[in-house]
């Protein structure tokens, strides 16, 4: 799926830019635990959560996703997005909840990185 | 293939315990090392994901620790050593999900009880050492093809 098709689908605003918005994301991963997100991730996939620590921006560079999605409008602080942008990696916020926003993608034909 | 390098390159970290912001730091060096090395990007993940984790035990668990990694044409080698707690029953630390983790850490996002799981799955090579009051050590080996 099209960056640009996730954003649509969620109704979701842009805080850190760095893809090009037809880059294709595989799939994607929900959780609030980032170990979770390390043991299941795929590369080039989105993370949906709910936490915003700058955990989680190190979590997805280490994994190689290339966008996370905060939930519930959650906006992060100052130096998280100063380090995704370092980090390049795509920052993007939706009033959705966890379960809609994985909801709406995943019916939208966006699979989970675990394939189940 | 083997890295193409004169000598091993080695880094060295001080960790110290509590400094969530900050976390990471080492793993973030040792993935650009081997990005700029033009390792597989795979390998690099692997090496990265288990450096991570590693680095956010002694954060999380020890009041300070200590983090190298060698880079050697056939191998990359991370160990870790920490002046923290210990680990009573490393088979029950080893099982995924299990954690002693308090709820302030399971807030920012860890305690999952995947931290070691996930380093073990990483590595080629495995070695983890505790003694009860003193500390935990490390050591993970990825093989570069």
């Amino acid at each position: 799926m099209k960056l640009h098709e996730i954003i649509e689908i969620l109704g979701a605003s842009i805080i850190v830019n760095t893809l090009d918005m037809d880059m294709q994301i595989q799939n994607a991963c929900s959780a609030d635990m980032m170990s979770t997100v390390m043991y299941y991730h795929t590369a080039n996939s989105l993370l949906i959560t709910g936490l915003s620590q700058p955990s989680v921006v190190r979590t997805a560079e280490m994994a190689g996703i290339k966008a996370i999605v905060f939930v519930l409008d959650k906006a992060p602080a100052d130096n998280i997005v100063e380090m995704a942008k370092e980090k390049n990696i795509t920052l993007l916020k939706t009033p959705n909840c966890m379960y809609t926003a994985s909801g709406k993608l995943f019916q939208s034909g966006l699979p989970s990185c675990l394939g189940k | 293939m083997a890295l193409d390098i004169e000598k091993p390159i080695e880094g060295n970290f001080q960790i110290i315990g509590g400094e969530f912001d900050t976390a990471g730091g080492a793993s973030s060096h040792l993935k650009s090392k081997l990005v700029e090395l033009g390792v597989e990007e795979g390998i690099i993940r692997r090496a990265s994901i288990a450096t991570f984790e590693a680095e956010m035990n002694v954060i999380i668990y020890a009041a300070a620790g200590r983090l190298s990694f060698l880079i050697t044409p056939t191998y990359i080698e991370i160990k870790i050593e920490d002046m923290g707690p210990g680990i009573e029953d490393l088979d029950q630390a080893m099982e995924e999900g299990y954690s002693t983790a308090p709820d302030w850490v399971r807030d920012m996002g860890w305690g999952a009880g995947m931290g070691l799981p996930n380093m073990k799955k990483n590595s080629d090579e495995f070695k983890i050492d505790s003694v009860v009051g003193e500390g935990t050590s490390i050591e993970m080996i990825m093989k570069l093809p």
